[in-house]
């Protein structure tokens, strides 16, 4: 079932909510190594599930999911964290920890995977450089904007070097140039080769961005196209 | 940003990677400095954990000092504590130096002195006051005696059938030696000694529970940051160690708290006890902890604050899932 060149595959994937409807039904999807995709829809339409079954927040009622050549229902309990360690995530209310630096907050993951002290900092640095905040290291994340609490967050997501960037309303908070901003940072790194699942409403700003953007309407795929080039 | 191929994340990790055993103690050092680093950024709650935590270990550690000080009290008394054999007046004084010497020889007996009646009639003018009464005394009214003093080692059985023996023998009215006393106290030292002990394990368990209580409502502040480390990929263990740290910080200050409690209390104590040591000829005067009991002190103190930690982590950390 897995193959080579799909970096997350859902083979009929539903989702049930006790109490609710299916968040998802019976889903479908590919996103190849390398490719970038956003996913739109109202809210509650499954987008944010859609993320959860990935990241193992949430497990499917039915159908596999195999991430990175990984079956991730037969994926024990004990085995989700060096799983995750794969992932980069990142969220609408950036979720810093408000107790340490920028750069103990980036520098989170590699801590989590036991790294060297100076491999850490050379780390951290290369990461913070990537989202333009080098200079911020020893800045409280409190003091920054919301724009630089997001590049640090996505500067945490990627310095461990992700399989996949998975992003939950990442420009939810910003106002719409911080948004482009971000979305470009995101399309800088897809550029070179980080796979990247965005979830995200603003139809608008995503159809800038000339990627594959997967419409899901009440846990079904309605479209999923790249669109032609916008008029600006 | 370079990209490598993508690799499996179970196993393959990127970039170089410390040795296990490097990376383990370098975890562990981490969560030994950010958790001290924590308690520091809370001062006067911190010292206030640590203040409950010490007043309850100072408690049962006070009581141990009581004992041993009884304890050792009791011993100096039984050391200067002689049997006193009293001998007949048809013995000569030739026949009383030859029995001390006899029951010198004795295994339990670390030596004797003869006091004859005209030696015990000058030491009881001289010590009484009452020589003006003794002259009207046509003889001396006092027995020759035999001091024995028994060794050390000896238990208190043993010299009463020691003195049991020389009441017997031929040319002694009577042997005594005035103990019971010492059995009752003994006796009630035996008591205390349980009390606290029993107090002890109570009082292990408040600390228990106090560390519980403060890492649990730690553990609920820090809810958000701990959903954020396991969506980072962080076990179970990683979360767990700083408050297992912070647990062990706890119960080491609180350590110190008690052994810095009963350093006041023994400074206070030490000049009204010796003063009253003074009043009985004494020159007893108050012990403190010594180095293994303190030792032991603070170990207890961080065994018991790792202990309160781990059961409530272990309790509560494991509901804490990404949402």
């Amino acid at each position: 079932m897995a193959t080579g060149q799909n970096i997350v595959e859902f083979h009929g994937v539903s989702k049930r909510y006790p109490g609710s409807g299916d968040a998802l039904d019976r889903l479908d999807f590919k996103l190849g190594h390398g490719e970038m995709a956003f996913l739109t829809g109202h809210s509650g339409a499954g987008k944010s599930t859609f993320l959860k079954l990935i990241a193992l927040i949430e497990r499917p009622t039915r159908g596999n999911i195999i991430v990175n050549g990984v079956n991730l229902s037969q994926l024990k309990r004990h085995h989700i964290p060096a799983y995750r360690l794969g992932l980069g995530i990142i969220f609408q209310h950036y979720n810093l920890l408000y107790d340490r630096s920028v750069f103990d907050n980036v520098a989170l993951p590699l801590v989590i995977r036991g790294l060297r002290h100076q491999d850490i900092a050379r780390r951290v640095r290369a990461a913070l450089d990537t989202v333009n905040l080098l200079k911020k290291e020893r800045a409280e994340p409190i003091t920054l904007s919301g724009g630089e609490q997001q590049r640090v967050a996505i500067a945490r997501a990627i310095v461990c070097k992700p399989f996949l960037l998975l992003a939950d309303e990442p420009t939810g908070n910003l106002d719409p140039d911080l948004s482009l901003d971000i979305m470009n940072l995101f399309r800088r790194l897809n550029e070179v080769g980080v796979s990247t699942l965005i979830a995200s409403h603003n139809v608008a700003l995503i159809r800038r961005m000339n990627r594959r953007i997967i419409h899901i309407e009440e846990g079904k795929v309605m479209s999923d196209a790249i669109p032609g080039p916008v008029p600006a | 940003m370079s990209r490598q191929t993508p690799q499996p994340a179970t196993n393959k990790r990127t970039g170089p990677q410390a040795g296990l055993l490097t990376s383990l103690g370098q975890n562990h050092a981490r969560a030994f400095f950010f958790s001290a680093g924590k308690l520091t950024r809370h001062p006067l709650s911190s010292l206030l954990t640590a203040l409950v935590i010490g007043i309850t270990l100072a408690l049962p550690a006070a009581l141990h000092l009581l004992v041993q000080n009884m304890d050792a009290l009791s011993f100096s008394w039984e050391r200067t504590v002689q049997a006193s054999v009293f001998l007949s007046d048809d013995l000569s004084e030739e026949q009383g130096r030859q029995m001390a010497t006899r029951i010198a020889e004795h295994p339990e007996v670390e030596e004797t002195e003869y006091i004859s009646r005209e030696k015990a009639l000058a030491e009881f003018r001289e010590l009484s006051g009452f020589g003006a009464a003794l002259d009207l005394l046509e003889e001396n009214p006092l027995p020759a005696v035999i001091a024995v003093q028994p060794v050390a080692t000896a238990s208190a059985l043993q010299i009463e059938d020691l003195l049991k023996e020389l009441s017997l023998t031929k040319g002694v009215d009577s042997a005594r030696i005035d103990q019971s006393w010492l059995e009752r106290l003994n006796g009630i030292l035996i008591i205390v000694q349980h009390i606290v002990q029993a107090l002890a394990l109570l009082l292990a368990l408040a600390v228990i529970v106090t560390v519980g209580n403060t890492i649990r409502l730690d553990i609920q502040n820090r809810k958000a940051e701990i959903e954020v480390m396991k969506l980072l990929g962080a076990t179970n263990a990683f979360v767990r160690r700083p408050f297992l740290y912070t647990g062990v910080w706890y119960g080491l200050c609180g350590g110190i708290v008690a052994w810095l409690l009963l350093q006041i209390v023994l400074g206070v104590l030490s000049g009204p006890v010796r003063h009253l040591a003074g009043l009985y000829q004494s020159d007893f005067s108050l012990s403190g902890l010594n180095f293994e009991a303190t030792v032991l002190l603070f170990l207890a103190g961080i065994a018991l604050g790792w202990t309160g930690s781990w059961w409530t982590v272990t309790r509560h950390l494991q509901a804490i899932e990404p949402k």
